[in-house]
C-alpha cells in the first residue's frame, strides 16, 4: 500500500518536473530583457507591437466567424440527421471525424490546388476569398470537435420528444429549431466553441499558407527575428488557454448540472 | 398509392435539403481536397496514369523525411504513452489526495492544447543554447549539453518538445479507462487467490491494452501531423515530412506538383491508417464498458 | 470451537468506529445472514473476513487459524459481489477457471471442474459467452459458480441480489440456498432485506450503527426482537407507547385500555414506567377468533390493496395501527372513515426493551 502510494506520488512528481520547468524557463527567459536585472520589458515591447494587436484581434474575429458559421451549419445537421435522418448518422459521424484523419497542412494544400486564381472558384484572388478559405479550414478542423459536442448534448435532450411538444403547440420550424433546440444545446456549442476559438487563434500552417495576417505566423515570424519577446508571447498564449480550458470546465461543469436536474 | 408516392419524394427532397448544406460544406472544402490530392498522385503532370510518384517518394530525401517523421513521431508517442499512462495510473488508482486528480487532469487540459508555435518558444527558453536548463546545467553543475551533441533541433529535442502535449493527450484519454476498471475485479481476482501482477497480466491488461495501444497510435498520427511546432522550432533545417509539405506548398521544391500531391498522399495513408485503427480499437474497448 | 470464529473485532476509518465489539460464531456448513441498513457495518465486517480491509482490534479465526497476517489470496475465500465482478474480457467458462487457474491446477481438472460448475448453476450451454452477453441473474449465477470452484473454506456474498429484479431475486436466492445445503459450505450473506434474511438462513445476525443488536434464528428474530430497532427492522410493526399498570399482575394499559400481558414479556418493568409495545400486523384482524382476547376501536385513515392481502391503518386515540387481512373476493374491504374494531391476543404483545 505505502509502495503504490509512493510510486504514484513519484510519477506525478516527475511529471510535474517535466512539466513545470519549461514554464518557469520560459517566464524566466522572458523577463532577461533588461541587462542584469529582471523586467517586463518584452511584455511591454510585445503589447506596444501594433502588429500584435492587429493580427490577434485579424485572429480572433476569423474564430469569431468560424464559430457563429460552425455553429449554424452544424446545429441544424445535427438536429436533422437524428430527427429525419438517424440512417446517415454513421455516415456524417465519418464524415465529421475524417479532419482527425486528414492533417490540416494536407487539407490547405488541397485548398490551394482547388481554389488558386487559375481554377473555377478563384477564392485565391481575393482577400475576402482568402478569408473565407480560412474560415472554412478552421471549421474543418473544428469540426470532428463542435460535431461531437453539439451531438452530445443533443443525446442528453430528446429531440424527437422535444419537436414533437413544439410541433404540437404550432410552433414552425425555424421556431422549433432556434427558440427549442439552440438553447438546449447552447452549452454543447459553447464547449465546442472554446475548442474552435483555440484551434482557430494559435493555428499557423492555414494562414502562414494563405498569407493572411494573422496571429500564428506573427508569432513565428516575431519568433525567426526577436530573442525576448517569443518567450513572453508563449507565456500570453499560455495564459489564454488557461482561460480557454477553464471556460471549457465551467461550461461543462453548467451542461451536467443542467442534465442532472432533468 | 398513387396518390401517396409524390408525398413521400418530397418528404425525401426535404429530407436530403436539409442536410445538404452541410454536405456541401464537407464536398466542397474537405472531400473534394483530399480526394484531389489523392487523385493527383496516382497522375503525372500530362494527366496520365501512374505509380510512378508513389515510386518517387522512396528517393533518399523524401524517403529520409518520411522515416525521421516516423521516427520522432513513434518516440513522442511511446514516451508519451508510457509517461502519460503512468501518470494516468498514479491519479487513477494510486490513492493520492483527490485535489492532485483534478490538478493535473486540468493541467493536462490545458498542455494538450499548448501547442503550435508557443510551444517551440517554450522548449528554445528552456533547452536552447541560452535556455534556462542549459546555463543552468553548465553554470551550477559544470555539464555542457550541447558538448554531447545534444541539439534541440535534432531528433531527440524535437521528442522532447512533442511530448509536451503527447502526455497530457494520453493521461485525458486514458484515464477514463483506467477509472472504468471496477475496485471488485481486483478483490475478485485477489479473493480466487491471484497475486496483483496475475490481475494485471490476466484482466488488466487484456481490458485496457485496445484504449492504450489505440491511444499510441492516435498519438503517433498526432505527432506526425504536427507542422507548427516543427516549423518555429527549426525553421526548416529539420527534414521532416510536414516540412518538406510545407516548403513543397510554398515553392515547389521538389519540381514536381504531383510529388508533392504524393508526399500528401503518403501523409494521410499513415495517419489514416494510425486513426482508423484507433477508431477501430476503441469501439472494442467500449464494448465492455457498459 | 467453532468453524469461523470472529471475537472483538473493531474498524475505524480514521476518526470514525465503523465497526464496536463484533463477536460471532458460526459453525461448519451453517448459513448466516448479516442484516441491517446501508452504513451498518455489515459490508466492513465481511470484507474484514475476506482480508480487504485490516480490523482495527480483535481477531478473525477460520477452522482455528489466526488470519490476521494472511493477504486475501491466501485464504480461500470465496465471495461474490453485488455488481457481478466477473472479468469482462473472459468467457463464463474462463471466469469460473480464473481461480484454478492462478492455483496451477492441470487443464483436464479445470475442465472437469468448470463443467461440474456449470452445470451445478444450469449455464453449462453458455460456457461460451462473455459476461456482457448475459442478464444479471445468468452473471450473478456464473460469479457464484466462479466464488465456489477452488473449493473455498467460507462462501461470502455480499447483496449479491440487490442489482436483480424481483422475481429473479426470488428464484435466484432459493437456487443459492440449495446449493448451499448440497455443498455444506459455511457461508455468510449480507442483505439489507429483511425477506431475503428470514427466508433462507440458519441464523441472522440485525447489525445497526457497527454494533450486533441480535443474533438469533428467523423465527427468534421476527417473533422475539431483542431491541426496538430489531423490532423495527424486521417486518413491519405498530408501536404503541404503554404504561405498566401492576407489575404483578402484568397489566399495561394501551391505547386506553388494560391488558394483561404474559409476565415474561414486561421484563422487569416497573408500576408505572412507560414501555413500548409493539404488535406485528398480522397478529391483528377484523373479526373476532376465539383466541382474541383484546379489540381496539378507530377510525379507518388508509386502505391498501397489495394482492393476496389489504393493509388498512386506523388512528386508535391518536396512535397508528395498521393491520393485514387477506384478500376475500367476497368480504368487502373496509372503507376509509368507517370505524372499525382490530382483535388480537394480549399474548402476541411485544413488549419492546427501551
Amino acid at each position: 500500500m505505502i509502495g503504490k502510494r509512493f510510486w504514484s506520488w513519484l510519477a506525478v512528481f516527475v511529471a510535474a518536473v517535466y512539466f513545470i520547468v519549461p514554464l518557469l524557463a520560459t517566464m524566466e527567459f522572458s523577463m532577461r530583457m533588461r541587462r542584469g536585472t529582471y523586467s517586463f520589458d518584452a511584455y511591454r515591447s510585445v503589447f506596444a507591437d501594433q502588429r500584435f494587436a492587429e493580427t490577434f484581434s485579424y485572429s480572433v474575429v476569423m474564430a469569431l466567424i468560424t464559430i457563429a458559421i460552425g455553429a449554424l451549419l452544424i446545429v441544424p445537421t445535427a438536429y436533422w440527421v437524428r430527427l429525419r435522418m438517424p440512417y446517415l448518422r454513421p455516415v456524417v459521424e465519418f464524415v465529421t471525424l475524417l479532419p482527425l484523419v486528414v492533417p490540416a497542412i494536407v487539407i490547405i494544400f488541397g485548398y490551394l490546388r482547388l481554389y488558386n486564381s487559375s481554377s473555377w472558384l478563384p477564392l485565391t484572388n481575393t482577400d475576402m476569398g482568402a478569408n473565407a478559405l480560412l474560415v472554412f479550414g478552421f471549421m474543418t478542423m473544428s469540426l470532428p470537435y463542435m460535431y461531437r459536442a453539439v451531438d452530445t448534448a443533443m443525446r442528453t435532450i430528446d429531440v424527437a420528444v422535444l419537436t414533437e411538444a413544439a410541433e404540437s403547440l404550432g410552433a414552425r420550424w425555424p421556431t422549433i429549431l432556434f427558440r427549442c433546440i439552440f438553447p438546449n444545446v447552447l452549452t454543447g456549442v459553447l464547449s465546442g466553441a472554446f475548442i474552435t476559438f483555440a484551434i482557430a487563434v494559435g493555428e499557423y500552417t492555414m494562414p502562414s499558407l494563405l498569407n493572411r495576417p494573422a496571429f500564428g505566423p506573427y508569432l513565428a515570424l516575431i519568433g525567426a527575428n526577436k530573442a525576448y519577446e517569443p518567450p513572453a508571447l508563449a507565456m500570453i498564449a499560455f495564459a489564454m488557454t488557461w482561460v480557454s480550458i477553464i471556460l471549457i470546465n465551467i461550461t461543462t461543469r453548467l451542461q451536467k448540472g443542467a442534465a442532472g436536474a432533468r | 398509392m398513387a396518390a401517396t408516392q409524390p408525398l413521400l419524394n418530397r418528404r425525401l427532397i426535404t429530407d436530403w435539403l436539409g442536410i445538404a448544406p452541410f454536405a456541401l460544406f464537407a464536398i466542397m472544402f474537405l472531400i473534394a481536397p483530399t480526394v484531389y490530392l489523392v487523385s493527383g498522385a496516382f497522375l503525372d503532370p500530362n494527366g496520365n496514369l501512374t505509380l510512378r510518384n508513389l515510386v518517387d517518394l522512396f528517393q533518399p530525401n523524401i524517403l529520409a523525411a518520411y522515416i525521421i517523421s516516423i521516427k520522432i513521431s513513434a518516440a513522442s508517442a511511446i514516451g508519451g504513452a508510457i509517461i502519460g499512462f503512468a501518470l494516468a495510473a498514479a491519479i487513477s488508482l494510486g490513492s493520492l489526495p483527490a485535489w492532485v486528480r483534478s490538478a493535473v487532469l486540468t493541467f493536462c487540459g490545458v498542455a494538450s492544447n499548448f501547442a503550435g508555435v508557443p510551444l517551440a518558444f517554450a522548449f528554445l527558453a528552456t533547452l536552447g543554447r541560452l535556455g534556462l536548463v542549459t546555463i543552468i546545467l553548465r553554470d551550477v553543475f559544470g555539464f555542457n549539453l550541447y558538448a554531447t551533441g545534444f541539439n534541440l533541433l535534432s531528433f531527440l529535442g524535437l521528442t522532447l518538445t512533442y511530448m509536451y502535449f503527447q502526455i497530457p493527450l494520453m493521461v485525458l484519454i486514458v484515464t477514463p479507462a483506467l477509472d472504468g476498471l471496477k475496485r471488485e475485479w481486483s478483490e475478485a481476482a485477489s479473493v480466487l487467490g491471484a497475486t496483483p501482477w496475475q490481475y494485471w497480466r490476466m484482466v488488466v491488461i487484456p481490458i485496457l491494452w485496445p484504449s492504450v495501444f489505440g491511444t499510441l497510435l492516435l498519438l503517433f498520427a498526432n505527432a506526425f501531423g504536427a507542422v507548427a511546432t516543427a516549423v518555429a522550432l527549426t525553421g526548416s533545417s529539420l527534414n521532416i515530412v510536414p516540412i518538406v509539405l510545407f516548403a513543397q506548398i510554398r515553392g515547389d521544391v521538389l519540381h514536381n506538383p504531383n510529388l508533392g500531391y504524393a508526399v500528401a498522399f503518403g501523409m494521410v495513408v499513415i495517419t489514416g491508417i494510425s486513426n482508423f485503427i484507433y477508431i477501430w480499437l476503441r469501439m472494442r474497448a467500449e464494448r465492455w464498458q457498459k | 470451537m467453532s468453524y469461523l470464529e470472529l471475537s472483538h473485532v473493531q474498524k475505524s476509518f480514521g476518526p470514525v468506529k465503523v465497526v464496536h465489539d463484533f463477536n460471532m460464531s458460526i459453525e461448519e456448513g451453517e448459513f448466516v445472514s448479516f442484516l441491517g441498513p446501508s452504513g451498518c457495518g455489515k459490508t466492513t465486517v465481511l470484507r474484514m473476513i475476506a482480508g480487504f480491509e485490516n480490523p482495527t482490534g480483535g481477531t478473525i479465526k477460520i477452522g482455528g487459524v489466526d488470519q490476521a497476517n494472511l493477504k486475501p489470496n491466501r485464504r480461500n475465500i470465496g465471495m461474490v459481489f453485488q455488481a457481478y465482478a466477473l472479468f469482462p474480457n473472459m468467457t463464463v467458462a474462463e471466469n469460473v477457471a480464473f481461480g484454478l487457474k492462478v492455483a496451477g491446477a492441470s487443464k483436464p481438472d479445470i475442465e472437469a471442474r468448470v463443467k461440474e460448475m456449470l452445470d451445478l448453476i444450469h449455464l453449462g450451454h453458455l460456457a461460451e459467452r462473455y459476461p456482457y452477453q448475459m442478464s444479471g441473474g445468468q452473471q450473478q449465477r456464473v460469479a457464484l459458480a466462479r466464488a465456489l470452484a477452488n473449493k473455498p473454506k467460507v462462501l461470502l456474498l455480499d447483496e449479491p441480489l440487490s442489482a436483480l429484479d424481483a422475481k429473479i431475486r426470488v428464484s435466484l436466492r432459493e437456487e443459492i440456498r440449495a446449493i448451499q445445503r448440497k455443498l455444506g459450505i459455511t457461508t455468510i450473506f449480507v442483505t439489507h432485506d429483511q425477506e431475503e434474511a428470514l427466508s433462507i438462513s440458519d441464523r441472522i445476525v440485525v447489525m445497526n450503527a457497527g454494533i450486533a443488536d441480535q443474533i438469533g434464528t428467523p423465527s427468534d428474530i421476527y417473533n422475539r426482537p431483542a431491541t426496538r430497532f430489531v423490532a423495527g427492522f424486521v417486518g413491519t410493526l405498530n408501536i404503541l407507547e404503554a404504561k405498566v399498570e401492576n407489575r404483578d399482575a402484568a397489566t399495561v394499559r394501551v391505547a386506553g385500555r388494560s391488558i394483561t400481558i404474559p409476565p415474561a414479556n414486561l421484563n422487569g418493568a416497573g408500576d408505572g414506567a412507560a414501555i413500548t409495545v409493539a404488535l406485528r400486523p398480522e397478529a391483528l384482524s377484523l373479526s373476532k377468533s376465539p383466541s382474541s382476547d383484546v379489540a381496539l376501536d378507530g377510525r379507518v385513515t388508509s386502505v391498501n390493496f397489495l394482492g393476496s392481502v389489504i393493509r388498512t391503518r386506523m388512528d386508535v386515540e391518536g396512535q397508528q395501527v395498521s393491520f393485514d387481512m387477506f384478500n376475500n373476493p367476497g368480504l368487502q374491504p373496509p372503507q376509509i372513515g368507517d370505524i372499525a374494531t382490530a382483535h388480537f391476543k394480549a399474548s402476541d404483545v411485544l413488549v419492546i426493551p427501551n
